[in-house]
């Protein structure tokens, strides 16, 4: 099985002060190191704190912003090496999508418009069918077709982010990278969304890097899952695996964050002590070590590398093995509480039967 | 042949969106008493400069040496001046001068700044850094003396003045182009079209620009009025328009010498100054309300 896209050792520096002279005196670490690959047709989600290079990582991906250092591989082709021609093609097969509906969008320009410049620029549709090919695309996502003649501002933030998912579909890419697509939209909109990116992963065999700091979402929708912290990646796994057993400890600590519907549910959360670290000025060794619960000396001056150990499981610990089990932060089915337990089967049977349900 | 295509789609785009945009904005600006005010009087003189010899039964440069400085009266509303020349005909044909002066000089700074500011605003870097303190040095000089300086160094007449009061009009637009481009090439919308695949010129003509117009309209409203008063006070040093043909400013100057024994040569053309430039500053104000988004 080869992998649709492989990225090794992606590093961004941003420059966040210069000396009079021009000179830069201080850089954000954005991004330090990460590695990952993603496999064509699966998701794979990227999951962190605000702060922690998620989103420079998926424009490091595009190459709308150019890596200090590392190497990213699509399908084959190094994407460092591409021209700028060569660059403007390869367009075709990774779009993104955007976490504010409102902003990415041109608002001086139809959905009609919007949805006809990929096919346009790529050359993929002949002039004369593009309109038809429009209609498509909106159907494809769930709007009418005769939405095409409007203008962005006319849509509500669940109906914009389907537009920018046609758009993203448009030029029929092979991996679309969704930045926290939902984070900006209504709870009650953004299970349709999501079901919307999964029906459309299963129909068109789409690969999504999925960017989120939403661990109920990811749930969701991954196939795997990368953990990240400070620009590095501590952890990835099969997302089954990593929440049923969580080995690193700053995963078990956004995993213990998780809220669980069951108000019986047992479970210790672990709670973080102190801020998160400046990445103008990250922690050395362990960038995790100043709120690990676990830290020893070796933490504050090795950096630990990602070590995959053979059964999907790849974790950036010095303590991997001594760690003790992560049972404690995984819920048990603590279930309702009796009377809420009547309610929810009466609902559960209500939904059953077909009979629309009181809230629906 | 993808590229034609393009084209042609980005320029109708354009025109489709400004259609329903400019809709909104109109309905908006038509709310707003002094803009309709203002538009209203700008059409007038507009009506007036391309109607002016049906309406006036005079030649503007016909002189009469038995009717020189006459005061208004039947024959001749306005009055006449020191060479018997009827003043409504001047102040109606000049009106041409003065309002072409506005509109093209202002075309001349837009056509120049607007260009030159989405380069350095969307390049950035070095070209950046040069197109901007290239402005700078011509901010450091005021408007009107930049403009005189220009029109005597390029020679006397109206064509002249309108080039120099073009270029000194300029940096502003540079300067504008330029800010509005940085604020609105962060917007996911512009890295949407990169990540597009998107030429640059076509992202900075087709994302960019449309989106910072609703401003540079603004400002170029307010830039004519500028430009009206700055032919006038060229054509008043001579540096405009030139003798026999009328312009506001140089019927000024050949009122100056008359103020006491014939005001009424001063008092018309001033009177036309003062209304069209007050009409254009009310329809630039109305206009910026009308295009403000957050002013619902």
């Amino acid at each position: 099985m080869t992998a649709l896209l492989e990225v090794e050792g992606l590093v961004k520096h941003f420059v966040a002060e210069r000396s009079v002279f021009g000179r830069p005196t201080a850089y954000v670490k954005a991004v330090d190191g990460a590695s990952f690959t993603v496999e064509a047709g699966k998701t794979l989600a990227l999951v962190g704190e605000s702060g922690c290079g998620k989103s420079t990582v998926s424009r490091l991906v595009l190459r709308l912003i150019e890596p200090d250092a590392g190497r990213v591989t699509f399908a084959g082709r190094d994407l460092g090496a591409l021209n700028a021609e060569q660059l403007r093609a390869f367009r075709r097969d990774a779009q993104l999508i955007f976490q504010d509906p409102y902003a990415s969008l041109n608002p001086r320009i139809t959905v009609s418009q919007i949805l006809t410049e990929p096919l346009a620029l790529h050359d993929l549709v002949p002039a004369a069918r593009r309109r038809e090919r429009v209609d498509e695309l909106l159907r494809l996502v769930g709007l009418e077709p005769r939405f095409a003649r409007r203008y962005p501002h006319e849509f509500s933030g669940g109906q914009r982010q389907r537009i920018a998912i046609a758009r993203a579909l448009a030029v029929e890419p092979k991996l679309i990278i969704c930045d926290e697509p939902v984070s900006a939209l209504d709870v009650s909109i953004r299970s349709q969304i999501l079901n919307l990116l999964r029906d459309l992963q299963d129909r068109l065999k789409l690969a999504y890097i999925f960017v989120s700091h939403d661990l109920a979402v990811v749930k969701h929708i991954a196939d795997r899952v990368a953990v990240m912290n400070l620009g590095t990646i501590v952890e990835t796994a099969e997302a089954q695996a990593l929440f049923t057993a969580p080995r690193h400890p700053y995963s078990r600590a956004l995993l213990s964050a998780i809220p669980v519907p069951k108000p019986r549910a047992k479970r210790s959360r672990i709670v973080l002590e102190g801020e998160l670290p400046s990445a103008l000025n990250p922690p050395s060794g362990c960038r995790f070590h100043t709120r690990c619960p676990y830290v020893i000396s070796r933490c504050r001056s090795e950096v630990p590398q990602l070590r995959d150990d053979g059964t999907g499981y790849a974790t950036a610990c010095h303590r991997t093995g001594e760690l003790p089990g992560a049972e404690a932060i995984v819920p048990s089915d603590g279930g309702f509480s009796p009377t809420l337990e009547k309610l929810v089967a009466a609902f559960n049977t209500a939904e059953a039967s077909g009979r629309p349900g009181v809230i629906s | 042949m993808t590229d034609a295509a393009l084209g042609t789609s980005a320029s109708l785009a354009a025109a489709e969106t400004l259609e329903s945009s400019a809709r909104r904005a109109w309905r908006r600006l038509m709310k707003r008493r002094g803009a309709v005010l203002g538009l209203t009087v700008i059409a007038l003189f507009v009506l007036l400069t391309v109607f002016a010899p049906l309406i006036v039964p005079y030649d503007p440069v016909a002189t009469s040496w038995s009717l020189v400085r006459k005061a208004p009266s039947m024959q001749h509303w306005f009055g006449t001046d020191e060479l018997g020349r009827d003043v409504l005909a001047r102040v109606v044909f000049g009106a041409r001068a003065s309002l072409l002066a506005g509109v093209i000089s202002v075309g001349i700074a837009l056509a120049v700044g607007v260009p030159l500011g989405l380069l350095a605003g969307y390049r950035g870097g070095f070209i950046d850094a040069l197109i901007s303190r290239v402005t700078d040095a011509m901010l450091a000089c005021p408007f009107l003396i930049l403009a005189i300086a220009l029109a005597a160094f390029l020679g006397p007449s109206l064509g002249n003045a309108m080039i120099a009061i073009g270029v000194s009009a300029t940096p502003i637009f540079i300067r504008l182009t330029r800010g509005q481009v940085m604020s609105v090439k962060v917007e996911d919308y512009v890295e949407a079209a990169r990540a597009m695949g998107n030429p640059r010129w076509r992202i900075a003509l087709v994302h960019i620009l449309p989106n910072i117009l609703p401003a540079l309209l603004v400002q170029a409203t307010l830039s004519i009025a500028a430009a009206i008063i700055a032919e006038a006070a060229l054509s008043f040093l001579g540096l405009g328009q030139q003798p026999p043909a009328p312009s506001w400013g140089s019927m000024l100057n050949a009122a100056q010498r008359f103020l006491t024994t014939a005001p009424w040569m001063a008092v018309w053309p001033g009177l036309a100054i003062f209304l069209v430039v007050l009409s254009f500053n009310l329809v630039g104000d109305g206009l910026r309300d009308a295009l403000d988004p957050k002013a619902r």
